[in-house]
């Protein structure tokens, strides 16, 4: 019956008591891609946060496949998968440790079949096992992707994925996001470069 | 459930990578209690009546010493994140973190507590009592000072707060404990001792999640 997996209406948030965007509304479909774009400061990561429940909005609704989310919080925090602008990667464990200790906090089967491709996809298997705290700050970004292939949510949060990346990663990047969304994923990104995927844009004031 | 062993895993793990921050916390605990025989001198009755609330005090610092990281260093690095987004309830991933401190903290403190207690001079039975109210005991001090860690994450000089939350909070675990092992040392009720600081740790065990999971998802904002 709905026709767009993800609607958010009237969406409102408040930081710090000041309003960082009111009345936002848009939906989102099947193999779609949503460019947050907007000043430092506009609102970019509250609205991914909000989106992620990690942030309270002050008004407005959530629904996916015609839910609420919030009925159902787990089931939601289920269907994402979360790039921060903090990569989340324990810098005494190693890359493959890293991604499967994610991967088991999710509550998810054992992913070590799964691994070697998200390994692949971001050409990480010579760094597999190198503690993270060894890496730069664009391997770590690339780590942080590998484990956002791994976890096969259907919503993709970005924060700045390209964010430190070279060249060659962040074609890497273009190709995994390609994929995702031609599998029929989702995922809105906030981003100051061009991510080079076709895809709509949400400017925030 | 999967996420939970997953979690209590994770954190043995990183413990395991870095030996040194748990030595330090047994080697304060062990260097903390043998001052008190130096300092008071050799005498047999003074050390033995103070043994009990001597140890209990240097464990409940030694548990503070190591909890300030507890969810600081989740915090720093974005880890907290994953918590917050696991599709499973935060209160048991907020259990998970004060087992896992537990078993690197407490745990260790209560198998170390008989040995130091000989430099004091108690007797065998007392010795194995101590042993028995540390391991009752310390979970409560997990928990509580879990709570402590979570409220003041992301708070300036933490560490201090930190100890001036949880301290007065982990009082009456405090008396309970080392009154237990008084109380065998004197010929009081150790059951009854005993009992009510399991009770302690139980009612810890049943309402501590519930706040720290509150407190993380407030910082988390």
């Amino acid at each position: 019956m709905a026709s767009f997996p993800l609607e958010v209406a009237d969406l409102a948030c408040r930081r710090g008591g000041r309003k960082v965007f009111e009345r936002l509304s848009f939906t989102l479909g099947s193999g779609e891609l949503l460019a947050l774009v907007g000043r430092n400061g506009s609102g970019k990561t509250t609205l991914l946060r909000a989106l992620a429940l990690l942030v309270r909005p002050e008004a407005g609704s959530i629904h996916w496949q015609g839910k609420d989310v919030r009925a159902e919080p787990e089931a939601w925090r289920g269907r994402l998968a979360w790039l921060g602008h903090l990569e989340g990667l324990k810098g005494d464990l190693t890359v493959a440790e890293n991604l499967l200790a994610a991967e088991r906090l999710r509550g998810a089967p054992p992913a070590e079949n799964r691994l070697d491709s998200a390994l692949v996809a971001f050409d990480l298997p010579p760094l597999a096992a190198r503690p993270v705290r060894t890496l730069s700050a664009g391997q770590r970004r690339r780590t942080a992707l590998a484990r956002v292939v791994l976890t096969q949510a259907p919503l993709w949060l970005l924060d700045e994925p390209l964010n430190a990346l070279d060249a060659p990663a962040q074609s890497a990047f273009r190709t995994a996001l390609k994929k995702h969304l031609a599998a029929g994923g989702l995922a809105i990104a906030a981003t100051h470069a061009d991510l080079g995927v076709p895809g709509r844009t949400l400017e925030l004031a | 459930m999967s996420g939970f062993a997953a979690l209590v895993a994770r954190d043995l793990r990183l413990v395991w990578r870095r030996p040194g921050d748990v030595a330090v916390v047994l080697a304060f605990f062990v260097v903390a209690t043998t001052l008190f025989p130096l300092g008071i001198g050799p005498e047999a009755n003074v050390l033995a009546r103070i043994a009990a609330g001597v140890l209990w005090c240097a464990a409940l610092f030694a548990a503070l010493l190591s909890l300030d990281r507890l969810f600081a260093a989740d915090f720093e690095d974005g880890t907290l994140d994953l918590l917050l987004l696991a599709p499973w309830p935060l209160e048991l991933a907020a259990l998970a973190k004060c087992c896992a401190h537990w078993i690197v903290t407490g745990l260790p403190l209560a198998l170390l507590a008989p040995f130091l207690g000989v430099a004091f001079g108690l007797e065998p039975g007392v010795l194995l009592a101590l042993a028995a109210t540390l391991l009752v005991g310390t979970p409560a001090l997990s928990l509580i000072g879990g709570l402590a860690a979570a409220l003041t994450l992301g708070a300036r000089k933490s560490g201090a707060l930190l100890a001036l939350l949880a301290l007065p909070l982990c009082v009456p675990t405090l008396i309970f404990g080392s009154g237990a092992v008084e109380a065998l040392a004197t010929g009081g009720d150790f059951g009854a001792h005993l009992a009510v600081l399991a009770a302690l740790a139980l009612v810890a065990l049943a309402t501590t999640p519930w706040a720290i999971a509150a407190a993380l998802r407030q910082a988390g904002e």
